[in-house]
């Protein structure tokens, strides 16, 4: 059952190798950021607001300072000129609304969890006891909770406006208006009386990330220079590292932040927090290490969310099922601030509505709307979760209207095999796909036929439990990101990213890579890369990542970007060692570049195999530097900064068959068949693993998850107990498989895979459960489809869709 | 803060050290005496990364006092395996299957894991699921955890 990893003879590539970072995990020989214990450190503890909008009417952080262990605390006010801001960096029109977002609030706080005063003890427990002694007064004000209220005219303004009048919760609306042909309304009128429209209401709830490893942050000074360094919980080592340069006035240059282990992020770590920036900037104010480790509870409140849209979508189509026109109107939850993505999350779901499918006619609409709430921000999918659920699941309800098996209907509309590369209504290119195939292989695996056989019979006999069948044939775009593009769309930064390979003179390799694994198996995968290029055996490659002391170029990890950019430099990278190899070796061996080929690992004359080079020696020879070629300069590594050409697009086709009892509303996952299409396959096992990651979080949303407030603010699923997150009893086993279309935006052929199961489940979940009561009624089940919101459903027989 | 004396034996070594009466098991593995594989999930105990054995049986450390583990044997995921560079079954298992991916709730999972199956030592599926249902994990699924526990109890049964 093992595949060995030593076996220099096998490429490495498309292997499922066991995991190199396995061995440490599982022994518990782990560096999080909370293991780390400097001389001298001080724990931050953190008061939290308790109201979610109110005037701080006072402010006396001076008691805490007589409690055991105390050596500072710091309202805005102590902190003075260090209260460092959040910035924005993806400011999406030019008219957006970006008010500041303090560390520590100043005045006012703004979401139950906002960061009011800190304190800072030689003891972790005395720092937390110290804060029941700092003196605060509110005085409330109204909260602004309800989305639509809050684009009311008269509601209560989470932030003033810039000269101190009344302001508006409108943060930004941001149009995709075509005029003519490709206006919604215009194909909708052309077509005459050959048209169906369909029109439904979404809504995709707002979630949490769920990490298990809560955030962290060591920071330390060093001394009378400016030199700090620090450690975080965090999937962005490099950005976060700009960003606290910024925002503190620290030179980047002084700056060293390392992402030690870290547990997992799903988009919730791909932030700069108010805690890194305090924790910086107290401990260069204090001169000593300042450590902050969050608990389960102020992650609830404190790291961002995702989603929360409320999704108004119509869909026209012909009697015959041709999708004419898609229309989009989203209204998103900005929460209280904006954090540092905040506002592109629902613009990259901008991009994926139309999915699969031709239509001349898209619109879109967005308004971003602050809340008296926690931010929202990226979460696994970012976007695209929140637009493949409406599109797959207004076609199930497109495919009811119009009397079609739902399959039949996206047949009939998506782009087949022979029509790429395909250029969306929606502006972007899709390289490659075969719908056709995934969704041949998954309804093999499912037994499509015998399921719809068994519908009818439960049907017809009234079982109570009834057999609901959902269908989500998704694609996505991952591999952010053209930095064109990127900048196009008023993102501040770029999506390129870097690996540089260096040939030690002992012959073990080391990989360094910009990206920033949190639980995706880099050191392996990558291993893999460079060993099928440089003909090294996987174990002598070492992967350097997430330390910008010694990984200083890089973009990190997210938005399924790593491999699908990522691999691109690495490959790169090892390709450009090898030219430079070549050249050494071929002096080595007295004889001309071109009559070398490079062989596992070995350079070799063409014709005379009994003359060869290792990479290993030229590796000793460019270190030793005593015979070189003229011109050749010392040191064997080479390196490769890579910008994307594209995005790439992974889809595939996801089946559920769901057990629904109607008369408890409980529903049962009876079996979940994903057949996906990620390119070429780095790891197979890696995938498989991404895939079933993905598939709990999509599923979780679906069937268990959902942040609630209540009217006042007040965050009801505070903590694991209140927030379900699915456990092993609440999940099944998987049916997993893959088809191959090699990506052609990059050249090793690869997709990405971390949030194809995320952004493709929840409409499977709920398409089978609503399938399941169609003939009761019900045409919308309100996510997470609990047994209550699913027998509410049942009882209104119309699922509260409008 | 009056400290109370204790004596625990952790992963084999015996110490004998002073705690505040209201510090958590887990915090003084962590804090105290550096034993840093095992790990804080949540505040509530519903995620189970701290799991441990005491005398043999698992505990959730953040739901243990160190008083309470005071004349006690615990056994972290660190001291699982006899001897450097050993590897229990249940640690092979999770390997070979890939049933862990950042590796964070794994000490809980597999302490968890060892319990399970000293308990039931060939579950089904559906007992292993409910048998691990106080650990959460958001990285795999569960898929994969599944098959390990599988595996490891194969592992286990031929080692008899």
């Amino acid at each position: 059952m093992t595949e060995t990893l030593t076996d220099t003879n096998a490429n490495p590539m498309g292997r499922p190798l066991r995991r190199k970072e396995d061995a440490r995990l599982l022994h518990g020989q782990t560096n999080w950021t909370d293991n780390i214990q400097l001389p001298g450190t001080l724990h931050m503890a953190i008061l939290r607001s308790p109201m979610a909008h109110a005037k701080i009417t006072n402010l006396d952080v001076s008691p805490a300072l007589k409690r055991p262990h105390v050596v500072a605390a710091f309202g805005a006010k102590e902190l003075g000129d260090l209260n460092g801001a959040i910035p924005c960096v993806w400011p999406v029109t030019d008219d957006i609304q970006m008010p500041a977002f303090p560390a520590l609030a100043v005045d006012k706080v703004l979401h139950v969890g906002d960061c009011v005063a800190v304190v800072l003890a030689t003891d972790k427990y005395a720092a937390a006891d110290a804060l029941d002694a700092i003196e605060v007064d509110y005085e409330p004000l109204p909260a602004v909770i309800d989305m639509e209220a809050a684009i009311q005219q008269g509601s209560t303004a989470v932030h003033a406006a810039a000269d101190g009048s009344q302001g508006t919760n409108v943060c930004y609306e941001f149009p995709l208006k075509p005029q003519g042909d490709g206006a919604f309304d215009a194909a909708v009128k052309a077509a005459g009386d050959d048209v169906v429209v369909v029109k439904r209401r979404f809504i995709n709830q707002r979630v949490i990330a769920g990490f298990m490893e809560p955030r962290a942050v060591v920071a330390s000074p060093m001394g009378m220079s400016n030199e700090m360094t620090i450690w975080s919980a965090t999937q962005i080592p490099h950005i976060l590292r700009v960003l606290l340069a910024l925002v503190t006035g620290l030179p980047e240059n002084s700056l060293r932040v390392v992402a030690p282990d870290v547990g997992g992020g799903f988009g919730g770590k791909l932030q700069l927090y108010r805690e890194e920036i305090l924790a910086v900037q107290i401990a260069r104010h204090l001169g000593r290490p300042v450590k902050w480790t969050e608990t389960r509870s102020e992650d609830m409140v404190a790291t961002h969310h995702g989603r929360d849209q409320i999704q108004d979508i119509q869909i026209a189509s012909t009697k015959d099922g041709k999708i004419i026109g898609l229309k989009v109107d989203l209204i998103a939850n900005m929460g209280a601030y904006l954090q540092i993505i905040t506002p592109g999350i629902p613009l990259l779901g901008m991009f994926m509505y139309p999915a699969i499918y031709k239509m001349p006619a898209y619109e879109f609409n967005c308004v971003g709307v602050f809340t008296n709430t926690t931010p929202t921000d990226a979460i696994r999918g970012a976007g695209r979760p929140e637009a493949t659920f409406a599109i797959e699941r207004i076609i199930d309800e497109l495919a009811d209207e119009l009397d079609m098996d739902p399959m039949k209907l996206r047949e009939l509309n998506w782009i087949k095999h022979d029509e790429f590369p395909y250029a969306t209504v929606a502006g972007l290119t899709y390289d490659t796909g075969n719908y056709e195939a995934a969704t041949a292989k998954a309804l093999d695996l499912f037994g499509y036929d015998a399921l719809r056989v068994e519908q009818e019979q439960r049907r017809a006999s009234g079982d109570p439990v009834q057999l609901g069948i959902g269908i989500s044939t998704f694609t996505e775009m991952c591999g952010l990101a053209p930095s064109r593009t990127l900048g196009a769309l008023k993102y501040v930064a770029g999506g390129w990213e870097h690996c540089t390979i260096r040939a030690l003179p002992t012959g073990k390799i080391e990989l360094i890579t910009g990206t920033s694994p949190h639980g995706q198996g880099h050191e392996t995968a990558w291993s893999q890369i460079a060993s099928s290029i440089l003909g090294v055996p996987v174990d002598d490659i070492e992967v350097v990542h997430s330390d910008t002391g010694r990984a200083p170029y890089g973009m990190d990890t997210y938005g399924s970007r790593s491999l699908a950019v990522g691999g691109q430099a690495i490959k790169k990278a090892a390709e450009r060692l090898v030219e430079k190899a070549k050249v050494i070796a071929a002096h080595q061996l007295e004889c001309s570049v071109d009559d070398l080929e490079f062989i596992q690992g070995e350079f070799r004359v063409k014709g005379d195999p009994a003359k060869s080079q290792p990479l290993a020696a030229v590796a000793f020879e460019a270190f030793s530097a005593h015979n070189l070629p003229d011109g050749v300069e010392p040191t064997l590594q080479a390196e490769a900064t890579v910008d994307p050409d594209d995005f790439s697009y992974p889809h595939g086709t996801h089946l559920c068959a769901i057990e629904v009892d109607t008369e408890t509303g409980k529903s049962t996952i009876r079996s979940y068949v994903a057949v996906d299409d990620v390119g070429i396959q780095v790891n197979p096992l890696i995938v498989e693993g991404q895939v079933h990651g993905g598939l709990a979080c999509g599923i979780g949303q679906a069937l268990y998850e959902g942040v609630e407030y209540d009217a006042d603010g007040n965050l009801l699923t505070a903590s694991f107990a209140d927030y379900l997150i699915p456990s092993a009893a609440d999940l099944p086993s998987f049916t997993t498989d893959r088809t191959v279309t090699p990506s052609t935006t990059n050249p090793l052929g690869t997709k990405g895979v971390g949030e194809a199961g995320a952004i493709a489940s929840p409409p499977a979940i709920i398409n089978a459960i609503v399938d399941a009561l169609r003939p009761m009624g019900v045409n919308d089940v309100k996510m997470p489809a609990t047994p209550e919101n699913v027998w509410r459903a049942i009882q209104a027989g119309n699922g509260g869709a409008k | 803060m009056t400290h109370i004396p204790i004596s625990v034996t952790v992963d084999g070594t015996v110490y004998d050290v002073e705690v505040e009466p209201r510090q958590l098991l887990v915090h003084f593995l962590r804090e105290d005496i550096g034993r840093v594989g095992t790990v804080v999930g949540c505040d509530t105990s519903n995620c189970g990364a701290c799991t441990v054995l005491m005398d043999g049986k698992s505990v959730k450390s953040c739901s243990v006092l160190a008083v309470q583990a005071d004349g006690h044997e615990v056994l972290t995921v660190q001291g699982l395996a006899e001897g450097e560079h050993q590897w229990h079954p249940v640690q092979t298992a999770f390997k070979e299957c890939h049933g862990l991916q950042c590796g964070y709730c794994t000490p809980g999972m597999v302490m968890a894991t060892v319990d399970l199956l000293q308990e039931n030592p060939n579950p089904s599926e559906h007992e292993i699921r409910e048998g691990l249902e106080g650990n959460l994990c958001r990285c795999t699924g569960y898929h994969n955890i599944v098959k390990s526990v599988e595996y490891a109890a194969d592992l286990m049964g031929g080692a008899k």
